[in-house]
């Protein structure tokens, strides 16, 4: 009965419990309160991720440890989050994204590659560098139950930021620290209880006080509901939208529910075995996936709308099981389970083209689900023939592969760089 | 397990909640440790060896102030209680009205031989255990924390440590350690350098057993999502340390403390009998059991009354220590 403890002392923000009895879908309930964020592409970007690596060594057993090869965990990913924007990062288990988050926010050193926040770049700062940039890059944790130290009263564990970077006099701590507890809908009077009296979804929300304390400005949230029920996960992501709107916090979403993402990012980018392999706003993802691993992911969904009329989704069945990030396989990663590989595949790896205003995909096959051409649309640019042998005649262009979207792209039909009309 | 009625009751409940704001703050809250002692409340076994434990540390604290004002006399000789071999003229070891336990082998009152030596082999005892407690909490802390060589360095000093014969290091050491810690510490010579020697060897060797348990937790504990957390606010080393991971290691330091101490009163019990140690004629547990030897057939009171007092202390506190464990952690052992 997870669900009577959270009404009990979640106040006014519980829903009712006779619709927990019913079990809405999660997208209903999300509907209910709050609209899908919407995103202001003009906004200047908050954070500008660029190449980034995150390799963890491998070393031999035995007296002496040598080491034998890398985890590439994150290989080189880019992107862009705007201001009060929020990029969802999707991918299954082991993709690497919750590492390129921790990467970011520099629990990890990360190999190479960087991560421009402002002026400043998060990847080279030292630590003690690094300390006040703490204050505008907070995270949000996946585990309610492991992320508050159990020793710790509420208001300590609130107050702590607030006392490591001076943020208050110290004898406002414990007002600021109720201010914060009811921002996120909590009673400010439970300051001095410990966090083994509350349940999963009041101490996520106590979690998000502590990452709102420091006022970021960008929150990376790692898998921030995926331990919560689904009447829960709607309220914590209805809490964060309207701190998104109300700070202009941008987020870095890291998720594997694809429901949750579509609700709250409207950019979303697809990660397979430590890649970016698509990545484009909400509704071009959703409905016009041009990546074969992308579409594939989205046919497991379960659609209970299509489930109703008695029309299913077509699924794609991916064979096999994820390689091994130690030794990933040539060219493209995905084209060990890929139904479009060719040769070209295991020879060049795709680039990351541009092929919408905010569309971008790295595969040689590139299309809409059923229309992937029959021949590698990056061929030319790459200058290899159809099968990936390099083309002497050819000339290659130059692909720019920068962290955000450009005005002119490349379009699939016409096989060459469009300017929007 | 969910009847219909369940969920309205928890509604009411949410609606009381937002009526009366205010009175919640009387709602008592609880710290883990407090929840735990009232755990250890409701243990009865635990809760008699924790009178024993505070009858004893009372015994430990009054008996200089006791043996100042006269009370207790634990070096005067009663020449004329005992006959020539040494054997109480008396019955029962010369139980009296001024010798409640009896007198020893020269005439000395047998219960302020006990008083004074329980104050002195508790002291050198925790004194030692938290000089081991110490040393092993802060080398386990940092060795888990930082793991890489720091933790492969404090690994093999610990390996090393235990594979030292210490009673016999102890025993070969003795008089060339009792002239450095008189150097070192400026000790007077005799039974003050003696304590102090004996205090730093036992916790110069009891250690390791905290530290690897100290570092095993640890090693669970740094990848608790906590710990990243306060990572992420910027928190120093020694707020990691001390602040986040030491509280959370409260049950294995305490439950080592009371397990510790008993192993040290019985060791310098053990290594007073060896004849190191405080000497003759101030009063340990070990002393005043190692006199009692020669005349444990003839006199059996005074062999055992020493002897059952140590029995007392180790078994006190090792079922105290049980019973806090069992408070600290209640699904772990039932």
């Amino acid at each position: 009965m997870a669900d009577t403890d959270e009404s009990q002392t979640d106040g006014q923000n519980s829903v009712d419990p006779s619709e927990v009895e019913d079990a809405p879908s999660l997208d209903e309930v999300l509907q209910q309160s709050h609209k899908p964020t919407e995103l202001d592409t003009t906004a200047p970007p908050v954070l500008t991720v660029d190449n980034l690596r995150m390799y963890f060594p491998v070393h031999s057993s035995g007296v002496i440890r040598r080491k034998v090869g890398d985890v590439q965990a994150v290989d080189g990913i880019s992107f862009e989050i705007l201001r009060g924007g929020s990029l969802g990062l999707v991918g299954e288990s082991g993709c690497g994204k919750s590492t390129a988050g921790r990467a970011i926010t520099r629990l990890y050193k990360p190999t190479g590659g960087s991560a421009k926040f402002g002026d400043r770049d998060l990847v080279k700062l030292s630590t003690r560098e690094l300390k006040p940039l703490r204050r505008d890059v907070q995270m949000i944790f996946q585990d309610p139950y492991s992320s508050l130290n159990p020793r710790h009263s509420i208001g300590s564990i609130i107050g702590a930021p607030l006392r490591i970077h001076n943020m208050v006099p110290k004898k406002q701590t414990l007002s600021r620290v109720q201010e914060l507890l009811e921002v996120v809908g909590l009673n400010p009077e439970h300051y001095n209880r410990y966090p083994n009296e509350f349940s999963g979804g009041q101490r996520q929300r106590i979690g998000i006080a502590r990452a709102l304390a420091l006022q970021p400005k960008l929150i990376v949230a790692d898998e921030p509901v995926s331990a919560l029920d689904v009447s829960i996960q709607a309220q914590v992501i209805n809490l964060l939208q309207d701190l998104q709107k109300e700070f202009d916090i941008a987020f870095l979403f890291i998720a594997h529910d694809l429901a949750v993402v579509r609700h709250f990012c409207p950019e979303i980018a697809v990660m397979y075995l430590g890649k970016i392999v698509e990545i484009a706003d909400r509704e071009t993802l959703y409905q016009r996936p041009n990546h074969p691993y992308t579409q594939a992911l989205l046919s497991a969904v379960p659609d209970v709308k299509q489930a109703a009329i008695g029309g299913r989704r077509e699924r794609i069945m991916l064979e096999g099981d994820v390689p091994s990030p130690i030794n990933p396989p040539s060219g493209c990663r995905f084209r060990t389970r890929c139904p479009l590989a060719r040769e070209i595949c295991a020879k060049v790896e795709p680039p990351m083209v541009q092929i919408g205003p905010r569309h971008k995909v790295a595969c040689h096959f590139a299309g809409e689900l059923g229309n992937h051409p029959h021949d590698p649309v990056t061929a030319r640019m790459l200058g290899v023939d159809n099968d990936g042998n390099p083309d002497p005649g050819a000339t290659p262009t130059e692909i720019e592969e920068t962290p955000g979207f450009n005005d002119v792209w490349f379009d699939l039909k016409e096989r060459r760089t469009v300017k929007p009309s | 397990m969910s009847s219909s009625t369940e969920p309205k009751v928890g509604g009411e409940a949410a609606q009381s909640v937002v009526d009366t704001a205010a009175p919640v703050t009387s709602v008592a809250s609880k710290s883990p440790m407090q929840l735990a002692m009232a755990r250890l409340r409701k243990d009865k076994l635990s809760l008699i060896a924790l009178g024993f434990v505070l009858f004893f540390v009372v015994i430990g604290l009054t008996s200089p102030l006791v043996t100042h004002f006269g009370w207790i006399d634990p070096l005067t000789t009663n020449q004329d209680l005992v006959d020539p071999f040494g054997r109480p003229v008396d019955k029962w070891g010369g139980i009296s009205l001024s010798h409640p336990l009896g007198i020893d082998s020269i005439g000395r009152d047998l219960m302020s031989r006990l008083w004074s030596g329980v104050s002195l082999s508790l002291f050198i005892a925790l004194s030692g255990t938290a000089l081991a407690m110490i040393l092993g909490v802060v080398l386990g802390i940092v060795s888990g924390v930082t793991g890489g060589w720091t933790d492969a360095i404090i690994g093999r000093i610990i390996d090393l440590t235990l594979a030292f014969p210490q009673t016999l290091m102890l025993l070969a050491l003795a008089s060339t350690g009792l002239i450095m810690v008189q150097k070192a510490f400026h000790t007077p010579a005799g039974n003050p350098t003696a304590a102090v020697y004996l205090i730093v060897v036992l916790g110069l060797f009891g250690w390791t057993g905290i530290a690897r348990i100290v570092r095993g937790q640890v090693l669970s504990l740094r990848e608790r999502e906590f710990v990243h957390a306060a990572t992420m606010m910027g928190a120093s080393k020694y707020r990691l340390y001390f602040r986040e991971i030491l509280p959370n290691l409260w049950a294995p330091i305490l439950v080592t403390f009371t397990l510790m101490m008993p192993a040290f009163v019985s060791a310098e019990a053990a290594l007073a009998y060896l004849g190191v140690g405080i000497n003759a004629p101030t009063p340990t547990l070990g002393n005043i059991l190692n006199d009692s030897i020669s005349y444990a057939d003839l006199v059996p009171t005074f062999f055992f009354i020493p002897g059952f007092t140590i029995a007392a202390i180790v078994v006190s506190f090792n079922l105290l220590g049980d019973g806090i464990r069992d408070a600290l952690d209640p699904k772990g052992h039932q």
